[in-house]
């Protein structure tokens, strides 16, 4: 029976980082399906919201220097749900406009541009050194998992599930039920409709920039609270590049499923194969994987089904 | 032969001597001129490559996304110029254009492709709802159809769902471009009977691009022939109708509305003679 609980726990701990992969994966599909740009920046965005999260808390942060205080958690993270907003505005005024017209390539570098310019704006406005991130999430085990079921998870692991369920359900009901979230959809099927009925382009663009940045935020938030504010941060975009492959790049559900089945994959993989061939599995694994898909199901488990019949 | 848009008090709209160009070096446009007035249904004719598509894109302001240009003439919409503003602008005055090809939004479902059409609008539910009904009591198979995906509806579907997401929008002028395309004949003539009907009783203003000039002229009031991004000929639909030229070029002896290279060298031979 022991064994089965270890399974057990390799399996929930795998979910709880497929979690993670997830939410970075979910930033990208919104840009991707709404624009077409594969967003190189979506892994900085999350660093970036993490640290300007961090700044408003803590002691050491230009917020406390400025104004003399450090602002509550609960305001802390609207604060930051805001400098996301102005910082898809920004990029809209400065890049997209004026590239939205070029290819795919160009748009490419452009993002790849960013995630330069925001992780060198990150370093010189809140320096490298790893940043605690506490907003009051619970550390260690769950006392009651442990005495009911002998099982050992970390409460930040299920809350980060349970934000990430909660974020998925508000996107969905965004993107089906609100008269934006139907526009947003009507671009992501056919530009130069959306422009003849009179949807602004622009406006669009805010608007998915800013929801990828809120995206950005809580995956920061939970990637924070666990393992600190740190620029490797923004390496986790590189792991959400096998899970979009898995996934399909535009199919929000795909980026879901395709980040737990990654997550989950690399943990049995490291535990199970790892010993035989020396360990570190979980570096390549998702890579591995990815390549399988590409060769097998280009089109990834959910791609857009491509309606043929005109 | 170009119409001088003199601006009559009536005239809903008014092209004046355009010129496009695009990717700014390529002339498209080489000086149309046409005036719609209000109420009317108005053809803009001529063979594939003419420059129809690209007349009502200036008008529509969809040039820019293609990087197209108007760099001449002026275009007003109710007396006011409107060739600088956005189609989100654009459809928020009165006017929208169905694209040439419908481009409905496959994924969604037909009434949601309804409703991005009525994006613009800020007059509530209750408006929004009723032109909904309004829709579907001119297009009763829309509404057959209200949950299917629009990718899986047929092409005669699709365009009358690309009239209706416009309709939504409460647009004084409908930009119609190629409404026959890819359609069996029976489909062209039902269309064109709603276009009629929503001009009689919607009041709705329609210029449309045709390359099916015999229905085209059957439906319209006025007609404009464009050829090489040029006004050749212009007037009433029924004297178009009745015009050698016309009949030879673009309705064809027979009246299947083709031709064969031998009536282009013709025509073009006849053109040079009398200009
Ligand atoms: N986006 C574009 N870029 C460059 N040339 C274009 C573009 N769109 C149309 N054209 C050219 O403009 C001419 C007129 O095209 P169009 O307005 O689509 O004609 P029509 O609708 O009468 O068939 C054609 O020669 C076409 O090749
Ligand atoms: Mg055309």
């Amino acid at each position: 029976m022991a064994f089965d609980i270890f399974l057990l726990e390799v399996i929930i701990s795998g979910l709880m980082t497929g979690v993670m992969y997830a939410l970075v994966a979910l930033g990208f599909v919104l840009i991707f399906k709404a624009s077409g740009i594969f967003n190189f920046a979506q892994g900085v965005m999350a660093l970036f919201a993490a640290l300007a999260l961090y700044d408003f808390l803590a002691e050491d942060g230009w917020f406390f220097a400025v104004f003399g205080f450090t602002l509550p958690v609960w305001l802390a993270i609207p604060a930051t749900g805001l400098i996301m907003v102005v910082l898809a505005w920004v990029i809209e005024r400065t890049v997209l406009r004026f590239m939205v017209k070029q290819n795919e390539i160009i748009l490419f570098m452009a993002t790849i541009g960013l995630a330069f310019v925001l992780e060198g704006l990150g370093d010189i406005l809140f320096g490298s050194d790893v940043k605690p991130l506490d907003i009051g999430i619970p550390q260690g085990a769950s006392d009651w998992l442990l005495d009911n079921f002998n099982l050992y998870i970390e409460q930040l692991e299920i809350f980060a599930a349970g934000t990430a369920a909660v974020l998925v359900v508000v996107l969905a009901i965004f993107f089906q039920r609100t008269r934006i979230g139907r526009a947003l959809r009507a671009v992501a099927d056919d530009h130069q409709a959306a422009l003849s009925v009179g949807v602004s382009l622009d406006k669009i663009w805010v608007i998915v920039w800013s929801v990828s940045g809120i995206v950005a935020l809580v995956a920061g938030i939970m990637w924070g609270s666990k393992s600190g504010v740190q620029f490797s941060l923004s390496l986790i975009a590189l792991k959400a590049l096998p899970v979009l492959i898995l996934g399909g790049f535009t199919s929000v559900p795909g980026a879901i499923v395709g980040g737990l089945i990654i997550g989950v994959g690399e943990k049995l993989a490291e535990v199970y194969i790892g010993p035989m061939v020396g360990g570190a599995i979980e570096n390549w694994f998702a890579y591995m994987l990815a390549l399988a898909f590409l060769l097998f199901r280009p089109q990834g488990l959910f791609g857009e089904r491509i309606i043929e019949r005109v | 032969m170009s119409a001088v848009a003199e601006t009559n008090s009536e005239s809903l709209l008014v092209v004046n001597n355009i010129e496009v160009i695009y990717d700014h070096v390529i002339l498209v446009l080489k000086g149309v001129s046409l005036e719609v007035m209000e109420g009317g249904v108005v053809a803009l004719l001529g063979a594939n490559g003419a420059g129809k598509s690209t007349t009502l894109k200036a008008i529509s302001n969809l040039l820019g996304a293609e990087r197209g240009d108007v760099t001449k003439g002026t275009i007003t919409f109710k007396g006011e110029d409107v060739h600088s503003l956005t189609p989100n602008e654009l459809v928020r005055r009165g006017v929208i254009q169905v694209m040439e090809g419908r481009h409905c939004f496959e994924h969604l479902t037909v009434e949601e492709n309804l409703l991005t059409g009525a994006y613009t609008r800020k007059d509530g539910r209750k408006g929004i709802s009723d032109d909904l009904e309004l829709v579907y009591q001119y297009f009763p198979r829309l509404k057959e159809r209200r949950t299917s995906q629009a990718g899986y509806t047929s092409g005669g579907e699709q365009q009358m769902l690309a009239v209706g997401r416009a309709l939504m929008a409460r647009p004084t002028v409908i930009l119609l471009d190629e409404p026959s395309m890819g359609l069996a004949p029976q489909l062209v003539e039902e269309i064109f009977e709603i276009v009629k009907r929503l001009n009689e009783a919607e009041g709705v203003t329609f210029l449309l691009a045709e390359q099916n000039t015999t229905m085209a002229l059957r439906y319209a009031n006025y007609g404009y022939i464009l050829e090489n991004g040029r006004v050749v000929m212009d007037g009433e639909a029924s004297a178009l109708a009745e015009n050698e030229d016309v009949k030879e070029f673009y309705l064809g002896v027979s009246g299947e509305g083709r031709r064969s290279f031998r009536n282009v060298k013709a025509y073009r031979r006849r053109k040079r003679w009398l200009s």
